[in-house]
């Protein structure tokens, strides 16, 4: 098997009483869709706020692209290559369409922001954006006020930022979240042919989106992976049909 | 042209013929009114910055006003008593020259900015305005107590400094240069709201957890806009210096932070010439309110209760309608 592009070893991590990751250690390889179930307050956010940063974990690793990047804060990771999207869409509302996937090109850019340009003119960053929006189908909508979106489209726009930056890995907290039917299967679709470009941790409820996708499958409850396997291994995995799949289905 | 580009043209134009008009019919105390629109209206571009662009709520501002105001009355005041500022150990001497003191004005309320600003941009809401008013009161309580600089009495400074080509002291000409830097302030800002750091600076304001999540620094961006911010309200403190021709503690005092964000408020908070506007509402109500009554801050109050209530986005927004988002 190749290196991981991204590992957490042993992480774990306590609010008060409350053990919200108990030593997990997942890894995510080249290629794949590694997807994360589990019911709600099993603690997926908690892990995604760690790999991604803003959380330190009381005791474990953090691992990206073979580096120890625990320690690293957030906007570092993201400059490595770690792309993140939203549970609840973190854009900024009063912007356009156009302006939030810019904000994303600007920061794969990196280098020293510039004062005095237009944002909007500068071909480089224009490309990018259109070239993002344009790929998970919202180009139309360019110059649309982001608060005007409906649900699903924001999740597409917290795609389109994550695809401007040029990751090397992407960790999507449910991007099918209030989307429909038909945006669900576009969506899946997409990430279907995405886990090409990079590998993608995946929180999902959308069951039928999840299993058609992932690769790999890690159930979470209470704070704990109880199983890391294939869709097939997972379904036929007693446990989590008692722990999981039995109680939501 | 938008509506809102059509409103802030006239505002412009409206602040420079006002004094023009009392030039021609020799009425110098319109044109010193007009001056003083235009200085205040510079300090609330600075502010605007933080406030509208970068969602600071500084309670300090007054801070880096009297800094503007101290650089402006320390150095005319070795110039005028012919006393360098020190000897050792490279002599500095005072100046009258107004470039210099701009510079000057404008270094030392950045500086300030930049360390204030290192500090309380860790904290945020409540105890973000809270801790930018404790520094205000900190420079207000050191200029009343410093006896050097005149104290609790403020520094007088005899004759208005110097412009290269321009007689200063030709009120028409002394508000030709205070508009002149108000009109560079204000094309400042709109490139700067416009430009990759604009955009960034806004998202900042939005959702800061998007913008580190694209690798940018929430708390870089907001400092170089505090930093910004707090250097063209000293530029406009030095002038304000230059205008009365005299500098007090009370351009340190929270009163004065208060008023700087009251034109903002009054005006429009983040519209480009939200301080303009409100600026010049501010010192027409205190013209004829003034006359009327000591207590016209009543009737301020009132006004911008309603403006408050009722018309969150200031004059400009009344008139200009909803911030459209620009492409």
């Amino acid at each position: 098997m190749t290196d991981p592009v991204l590992a957490t070893h042993g992480i774990t991590k306590s609010f008060g009483a409350v053990q919200a990751s108990r030593d997990i250690s997942l890894s995510l390889t080249p290629g794949e869709i590694h997807a994360v179930i589990g019911p709600n307050g099993a603690g997926k956010s908690t892990l995604i706020a760690q790999i991604c940063g803003g959380l330190a974990p009381d005791a474990g690793r953090v691992e990206f692209l073979g580096q120890d990047v625990t320690a690293l804060p957030t906007r570092q990771r993201a400059r490595m290559g770690l792309a993140r999207t939203f549970q609840i869409s973190a854009l900024a509302m009063e912007d356009t369409v156009l302006q939030n996937a810019t904000l994303g090109a600007l920061g794969a850019r990196g280098g020293p922001v510039g004062l005095l340009r237009n944002a909007l003119k500068d071909q480089d960053l224009r490309d990018k954006a259109m070239t993002a929006l344009e790929r998970v189908g919202l180009a139309a909508q360019a110059s649309t006020v982001t608060a005007e979106l409906s649900h699903g489209q924001r999740r597409q726009l917290e795609v389109a930022v994550a695809l401007t930056l040029g990751p090397r890995a992407f960790i999507m907290d449910e991007p099918m979240a209030g989307m429909g039917t038909e945006g669900s299967q576009r969506m899946t679709t997409f990430l279907d042919e995405l886990r090409h470009e990079a590998p993608i941790l995946l929180v999902e409820h959308d069951m039928d989106a999840v299993f058609a996708l992932a690769d790999r499958l890690s159930v979470m409850v209470y704070g704990e992976i109880i199983a890391t396997g294939t869709v097939d291994e997972i379904r036929s995995n007693p446990q989590v049909r008692a722990a999981y799949l039995g109680e939501t289905t | 042209m938008s509506r809102e580009n059509m409103i802030n043209a006239t505002l412009l134009l409206g602040l420079a013929v006002v004094p023009l008009y009392a030039w021609a019919t020799d009425e110098p105390f319109t044109i010193t009114l007009a001056t003083r629109v235009a200085i205040l209206a510079l300090a609330g571009v600075g502010l605007n910055i933080a406030l509208g662009l970068g969602g600071l709520v500084s309670l300090g501002h007054a801070a880096f006003f009297g800094i503007g105001g101290y650089a402006m009355g320390i150095l005319a005041s070795h110039a005028q008593s012919y006393t360098p500022l020190m000897e050792v150990p490279f002599l500095i001497e005072g100046t009258k020259s107004m470039p210099v003191i701009w510079i000057t004005a404008l270094a030392a309320s950045a500086l300030a900015a930049l360390l204030i600003g290192a500090l309380s941009l860790r904290t945020s809401g409540v105890y973000f305005i809270m801790i930018t008013l404790a520094f205000g009161q900190m420079f207000y309580f050191f200029a009343i107590s410093w006896p050097a600089y005149g104290g609790e009495d403020g520094l007088s400074i005899y004759v208005r400094n110097d412009f290269p080509g321009l007689n200063t002291l030709d009120p028409i000409q002394f508000f030709g240069i205070c508009f002149a830097l108000l009109a560079l302030a204000l094309w400042l800002n709109a490139r700067l709201a416009h430009s990759p750091f604009g955009l960034a600076l806004n998202a900042t304001r939005q959702n800061a957890q998007r913008v580190e999540t694209v690798g940018l620094s929430p708390f870089r961006l907001r400092l170089a806009a505090f930093v910004i911010s707090g250097a063209i309200t000293g530029l406009a403190g030095a002038l304000f210096a230059d205008l009365n021709r005299f500098v007090s503690p009370t351009m340190f005092s929270w009163q004065m932070s208060g008023e700087i964000m009251v034109f903002i408020i009054l005006g429009g908070v983040g519209r480009l010439y939200g301080p303009v506007a409100g600026a010049a509402l501010f010192i027409t109500l205190e013209h004829f309110l003034g006359g009327l009554s000591e207590f016209w801050h009543i009737y301020l109050g009132a006004l911008l209760l309603g403006v408050v209530l009722f018309a969150r986005g200031g004059v400009i927004g009344l008139l200009a309608g909803r911030k459209v988002a620009h492409d």
